[in-house]
Parts: structure tokens; sequence; C-alpha cells
């Protein structure tokens, strides 16, 4: 990745956000934190699109980019792809983060017209930025070709903000935020459902309450019968 | 649904009532089926549930997984059409620029309004709530008492079927046997607190909601409902038999395609429309009622939204439905903005919202609960009255009045947000993430009081005098202040909530701010919007008569929360359909004497 691959995201905001981690270095936890988001990303990242409207049809199904122009190329994507399946991978619970749409729904969610989610923008953008320089740093390969460890050894001094070294604490938010997205996407799914245990959205003839192996565990009974 | 535009209309009708809604619906429903010609005029959008309803669709269908937005403040798949706490096009103002005296105004612009996506909550109201001021000497008086009601409130429960339980307890009305639905089983997080909520004394019990928990008994309630009216009967028996019971799956605040809750768009427009003698007119914002120099209502003004043009429809009798803030602009707009039926000066005065504030917490005994389906009945199953009347009277509470509890907690269907809080999984990801996501799924649960709220002088509404809507109509500017006896409320619902979860060893979501008016719900938020035109037994301190009836106009009706005279905790819309149907008896029996 050259900086040229990156059109939409200004060299001046990549160098702010550098700049803020080495500062941090410099700076107290508590005054980081406080000091919130980044600077706001330069006009070259900002969304112009209009939203769905207040009137959308409720009934059809909607994908990524129907409504508004996605942001991410090639190999953005495919970092935040690899960046999602360290998160949520294939298990015996359910399939990897990229099969169920997760990196579509995160480039969704930060090209969407609307203020919380371009609130996000910049440093999902940012992050995606860092990561690949990161891992270019350390293993002189892409994020997403790295192996498992090398992935790992990123993640984990990135995973936690509460614990994570005054240089990491800005990416330690942009992983903090695409595991939140990522958790949203993945667990609405039918896929997810079954990881997380929920059960529903079929219709049925009666509702039977909590089966009593669970009422047992909770030692309750059925009080309305 | 059959509805007609402007140039379609007749020349007159016996009735125009203003508002699709709970009030709206249930007077075309009863003028209707007593052979009143009525017109109806809706600012929103035609509107049909079976058609539009996104009953099974996933959050994976929508656009940013079905999460609210600016657009959608209640989600995607919410029902509101055009419309939310701010409407494109038509604002309104806050007196104040400080937080806790501004007032938040949700609005629906769509056939049927709120009721589309209500909570679907019907509770009620109980003898004290209709004589306050008797008990406590604060706010007022109805100018009736519960029995006056007890009829309707039957007769509305049996239209729209409401499921729950008698409970016998103090002000809190046992519905005759029989007219309620089977409740729906406990959820597990509802048994828990329901055991757990006996050791403090909180009665958790089953909650009333207006949802079929089996076919209504379409053979036999018409005859009840419409003794001697066979035409009638027959109308309401094919529109009973055309809802079916509740799937126990999907959530009621998209809209019920089934027709299995109520909905004025399938509960109350039906039947009205199978009269044939209703007309509605859609994209009709009304905008004053028109007087003769008799001072008696002609008729309503309106802008037809379709083509921005100014229309008139005549009826003999006007009845305002509009929801209580909208129906006092109406008022105020009048005569040019003179306004009209304000000869007390009180149109706009004591607003009231429900009192509210919750309280989170997070149980480990719901972790890991063996994976069920708690779909249900698509809302609350449980909630606990009010239980402390005995202490409020023995003087040894802070405050005068009661709320209820409405609690939330169920493996139900993720909706697109992340469903663990980021602090309970720390740095957590791969399959780790994976297993904390299925421990806690589940285990969070809420407590939210809803309180009655005294009206008060620095809670109303009036015309802005320059801010004008896109029609060029002026629009409302809000006036709020909560007092002492909501706060102390507040601060007696948190510590009940926290004391409650911690019982269950739990631990509570601390909130940011241990200030009640930081934690008290803003004004309006509740959306229990009510008063503005308040009933009473005296034409200088009430604008409605105790049959909804204008003081001042006598064929003018108000059958929306406006002419609530105080905000019981109890939600408001089975009362708001209760008195407008027994207004509407009164107004069918008045036309027949030639008195209006
Ligand atoms: C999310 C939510 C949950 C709720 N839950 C509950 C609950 O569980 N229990 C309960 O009791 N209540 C609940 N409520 C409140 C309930 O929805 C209202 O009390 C009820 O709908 C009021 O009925 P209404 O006829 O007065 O007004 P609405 O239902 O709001 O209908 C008014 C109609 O009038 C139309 N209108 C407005 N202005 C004009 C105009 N100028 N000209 C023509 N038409 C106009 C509107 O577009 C609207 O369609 C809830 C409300 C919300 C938003
Ligand atoms: S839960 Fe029942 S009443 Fe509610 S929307 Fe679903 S089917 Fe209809």
């Amino acid at each position: 990745m050259t900086e040229s691959d990156r059109p939409r995201l200004s060299r001046r905001d990549v160098f702010k956000w550098f700049a803020a981690t080495a500062a941090a270095m410099a700076t107290s936890e508590a005054e980081l934190f406080a000091a919130g988001p980044l600077a706001p990303a330069g006009t070259s990242s900002s969304v112009s699109a209009t939203g769905y409207g207040t009137d959308p049809d409720l009934t059809r199904q909607y994908n990524p980019g129907d409504v508004w122009p996605l942001t991410l190329d090639a190999s953005q994507t495919a970092l935040l792809a690899a960046l999602c399946d360290v998160i949520l991978p294939a298990d015996s619970f359910g399939p990897a983060a990229s099969t169920l749409g997760i990196p579509g729904f995160i480039d969704e969610w930060i090209s969407a017209p609307y203020p919380v989610q371009q609130g996000d923008r910049p440093l999902v953008l940012e992050g995606i930025v860092w990561m690949e320089a990161e891992s270019q740093k350390r293993f002189q390969k892409s994020f997403a070709k790295l192996d498992d460890t090398g992935q790992g050894a990123i993640c984990d001094d990135i995973c936690n903000p509460a614990s994570a070294r005054p240089e990491f604490k800005q990416a330690a938010r942009f992983f903090l935020k695409v595991r939140s997205l990522s958790m949203g996407a993945y667990f609405s799914t039918p896929a997810g459902w079954q990881a997380i245990g929920y059960v529903g959205n079929t219709p049925s003839a009666t509702f039977d309450g909590p089966p009593l192996e669970v009422l047992q565990r909770l030692g309750v009974e059925q009080t309305v019968l | 649904m059959p509805v007609i535009t402007s140039s379609k209309s007749q020349p007159s009708y016996d009735v125009v009532i203003v508002g699709s809604g709970a009030g709206g619906g249930q007077m075309a429903y009863t003028l209707t089926l007593a052979g009143l010609k009525c017109v109806m005029l809706e600012a929103g959008r035609d509107y049909d549930p079976v058609r539009e309803t996104p009953m099974f669709q996933r959050p994976d269908q929508a656009p940013l997984r079905g999460v609210a937005t600016p657009d959608k403040n209640f989600g995607f798949f919410d029902s509101t059409v055009d419309g939310g706490w701010q409407v494109p096009g038509e604002p309104y103002t806050q007196a104040s620029e400080k937080k806790e005296e501004q007032f938040h105004w949700w609005r629906p612009r769509m056939l049927g309004g709120r009721t589309n996506h209500w909570g679907r909550i019907s509770l009620r109201n109980g003898p004290y709530d209709f004589k306050p001021r008797s008990r406590d000497g604060l706010g007022f008086d109805w100018p009736f008492t519960y029995a006056e009601v007890d009829p309707y409130y039957t007769r509305a429960e049996m239209l729209v079927g409401v499921y729950g339980t008698n409970s016998g307890m103090e002000n809190t009305p046992d519905s005759p046997a029989g007219v309620l639905l089977p409740p729906p089983k406990g959820r597990i997080a509802e048994l828990v607190a329901q055991k757990y909520g006996k050791k403090l004394g909180i009665p958790f019990m089953p909650i009333h909601r207006a949802v079929l928990t089996r076919p209504l008994d379409w053979q036999t309630l018409p005859a009840k409902l419409h003794p001697n009216n066979p035409f009638a009967q027959r109308i309401v028996q094919d529109a009973m038999r055309a809802r079916a019971a509740c799937f126990w799956a999907t959530d009621c605040g998209r809209g019920c395609s089934i027709g299995a809750n109520y909905q004025s768009t399938t509960v109350h427009l039906p039947p009205a429309l199978a009269t044939g003698n209703l007309d509605i007119i859609a994209n009709a914002h009304a905008r004053e009622v028109l007087l003769n120099s008799e001072g008696k209502a002609t008729g309503v003004l309106y802008v037809d939204k379709t083509t921005g043009k100014e229309m008139r429809v005549s009826g003999r009798v006007v009845v305002l439905a509009a929801s209580s803030g909208e129906t006092v602009r109406i008022l105020l707009n009048s005569q040019g903005g003179k306004g009209i039926a304000n000869s007390s000066g009180l149109v706009g005065k004591y607003i009231m919202d429900t009192v509210g504030t919750s309280v989170g917490g997070q149980i480990p005994m719901l972790e890991n609960c063996p994976p069920h389906n708690e779909d249900g009945a698509g809302g609350g199953h449980f909630y606990s009255p009010w239980w402390l009347y005995q202490e409020q009277a023995a003087g040894r509470m802070d405050f005068p009045r009661g709320y209820h509890i409405e609690l939330g907690g169920s493996r139900h269907m993720p909706s697109g947000g992340n469903p663990v809080p980021d602090d309970f999984i720390q740095g957590a990801y791969g399959t780790k993430l994976k297993e904390e996501a299925r421990r806690y799924y589940g285990s969070f649960v809420g407590y939210s009081c809803r309180g009655d709220m005294i009206p008060n002088e620095n809670s109303f509404c009036e015309l802005d005098p320059e801010v004008k809507d896109k029609w060029g109509i002026p629009v409302l500017r809000w006036h709020w202040k909560w007092s002492q006896h909501e706060l102390n409320q507040v601060a007696h619902a948190r510590k009940t909530f926290t004391e409650l979860i911690e019982s269950m060893g739990g631990t509570v979501r601390k909130p940011k701010s241990n200030d009640p008016l930081e934690y008290i719900e803003p004004g309006g938020k509740v959306i229990h919007e009510v008063g503005g035109a308040i009933m009473g037994e005296d034409a200088k301190r009430s604008v409605c008569n105790r049959w909804n009836q204008t003081w001042d106009v006598k064929n003018l009706f108000i059958c929306d929360g406006a002419p609530f005279a105080s905000n019981a905790d109890k939600n408001p819309t089975l009362t708001i359909m209760a008195l407008a149907w027994r207004a509407g008896d009164y107004l069918i029996e008045e036309a027949r004497r030639g008195n209006l």
C-alpha cells in the first residue's frame, strides 16, 4: 500500500494521528482519554450523501452501498476483513466475520451520512492506516497477509484501552470501535444468533416460557399458568 | 384502505374528525357504527400495516443493521413514518435554553399515528387517579368518578383485546370476569425479578397489553359492545374475525401485519370504513377550526399537502384528536391566530408527561443461561403496579403520587448494536470473545419508573410569535419544569431499583449523575404527552366539560389526551379510548336531540 492507494485520507490526517500517538507517550493516560476523538478528518474524507429518509421501504432487503456510496478500496477492505476475523474467527460457535459481510457493514457504517457514523469515520480510516504501517514496521508485510501469530502480536498490544501502553492508546480505541461494530453486526445475523444463543423470529402456536431446566437453574417457578 | 383525496370529499359531513390515532380512531369507530357520516383528516400519509410491516425482516437486511439514526429515531424497522423527535419542515421551539426546561415532542405523520408503534401497555386509571386533588390537595380533580368511566374501559378492552390479570390491588382496577385475555408466561428475567421483588415488597405480576393472546370471541363480543345495533354487530364481527391471534414472534413496535395487537389502522379504522360512513383524507394538515358568527364550529381549514393548497371541509360537529400538542396548536391558530375555546385562558396550559427514570443492571445468575425462545408477545409480560399507597397515606413518603415499574431484560433478538458493553469483555477477542458474548447475553436487566406527574404552572405550550412551519402556520413553543414531587419520586425509584438489582446479586450499571434533574427523563421523552385543554366542572378553570366538549364551542369535542386533568402513572392510551367512546355516545345522543 502506498499513500496514493488511499485517496480518501489525506496525508495530513495520518500525520496528525501518528503525532497524537507520539504525543501520548508524554501525556498522562487520563489526559489522553479526555482528549476524545481525533481531529476531524480532512474534507477529502467527509461524506456528502443523503440518508434513507424518514419513509424508507421497510420490507425490501438492503445491502451496503445500496443507499449511500461506500468508502473503502480493496486493500483497506482486506485489512479490515483480516482484523474482523481475528476478532470473530471461524470456530465451533460459527463462521468467520468476513463471511457474514462484516467488513462491508463497517464500510457502510463509516460512509453513512449521519453524525454518529461520521464521528466514527476518522478513527476507523486512520486506524486502518496505522494497522498497516505497524504491520509493515514489525513484519515488513501487510496485516492481511500476516499469520495468526503476527496478527495476534499486534492485536494483543491494542485490544484493551485500559491496559494498552501509551503509544498504543489510540490504536486501542480503533480496535475497540471495530470490535464493537463487528459484534453488533455479527450477532444480528442468523449465524450470529446461533453463536450468541438467540432463538426466535419464527411463528409458533404457543408460548411456553422458559423450559424447566432453565427454571430450575434459576430456582424460580413459572407463576403464569 | 379506501382513502380519498380532497377533491372527492362531500360538501358536508355530520362530523369532521382531525387525527387518526387512538382518539380519532375510537371516535370514527363509535360514530360511524351509529350511522353518522364522518370525514377524518390525517396530516400523514396513508399507511397499510398488512403490506408495509417488516414482520420477520432481520437487522442484517437493513441499512446499518437497523440501528437508530436521525431519520428513524427508534431504529430502521420501527413503524413510524415521517416523524420522530423532529418532523422535517415542521419545527417546534423551546422557551428556555436550559436542558431541564425543554420539552421533546414525538410526532409521526401517518395514518394511525403513534398507535402503529406504541408499547401497547393498556392500564386503567384507578378511582384515586380521577380525584387526585381530593386526596392530596394537588393538581386537579376530573369532573367524574372512576365508576362513570369503568364501563367504557371494559368496552375498550373487549374491542381492542387486552391480556393481563386482575390483581385486586388498591387503585389498580380489576376488569369484569372474562374480559381480559390470558396473560403470557413469564420470561426468565421477569420471573427472577418477581421472586426477588417479593422480598422487597414489590409485586411484579402480568402487565396489561393490547395483544391478542387468543382470537377475539367474535361470536359474543359484538352484541355486548353494540346491543340493539345489528348493523354494528355484523361489521364488528367481521373486523374481529379478520384479526389473528399473536404468533409469539416479532417486535410489536414494528406494527403487526396480522392485526394481533392494537393499532388504529387494524382495529378502529377497518370497521369504521366498512360502514361506508367514513371518508379519510390523508396528507391533510388541519390548520384551523372554522367558526360562524354564532361561535359554532362549521368545519376545518386544512392544507392539502399534496398540492400545498388550503382547503375547507364542513361538518355539523368537529372533533380534534391530533395528539395533545397539535390539538392545542389548532385551537390557538384558529380564527387567524386569535384562538378559540379559550375564554379560560387555559388552552396550552398544564402539559404533562409521565415521570420516567431507568436503572440498568447485570445479573450474574442469568449468565450462560441455556438458549431458549423468549420472543413472547413482542413486549413486556410483567410489571409492578404502585404498591405504596398506604405508606403515602400514612405520610411516610416524601412524594405524593405513585409510579409503576416496567421491566426489561430478556433474550430478545440482538438489534444490531453491540450486545455486550465493552467494559464486560475487556480485551477479549477471538473465540474467547464469542464465549463472553454468549455468557453475558440475556444477563442485562433494566427497570423503568413510570410515574404520576402533577400538572404545574410552568409546563405549557403557546404559539411561537415568530417561527412558522413550511406552510406558514405558527408553531408551538414549549415551557417545562419538573417540581420537587417528581424529583423525589425518581430518587425513590432509583433507590428501589438499585436495591432490587443488588438483592439479586447483580451490579448496577452506574449512571453518570446523582442529580435527579439529570437522571429524570427530560419532559416529553416518555411520549405520554397529555393536557393542554383540561376538563373540569367550571368553565372558568377548564377548557372542556365532563364530555370532552369545549365549554365555549358547543359542537367542538377534544378526544386525545389534551383534556386530561391529571396524568396518573398509568399509560394514557386506554383512557383516551375509553373517554373518546364515552364522548362519542354523548355526541350521538346530543346530535339526535338537536342540541349541537
Ligand atoms: C414509542 C412509544 C411507545 C408508547 N407506548 C405506550 C404504551 O405502552 N401505552 C400507552 O398507553 N401509550 C403509549 N404511547 C403513547 C400513545 O402512542 C399515545 O398516547 C396515543 O397514540 C395517543 O393517541 P392520539 O390519538 O392522541 O394521538 P396519535 O396516536 O399521535 O395520533 C394523532 C394523529 O393526528 C395526526 N395529526 C397531527 N396533527 C394534525 C393536523 N394538524 N391535522 C391532521 N392530522 C394531524 C398525526 O399525524 C397522528 O396520526 C407510546 C408512544 C410512543 C411513541
Ligand atoms: S408479537 Fe404478536 S402482536 Fe406483536 S407484532 Fe408479533 S405477532 Fe403481532
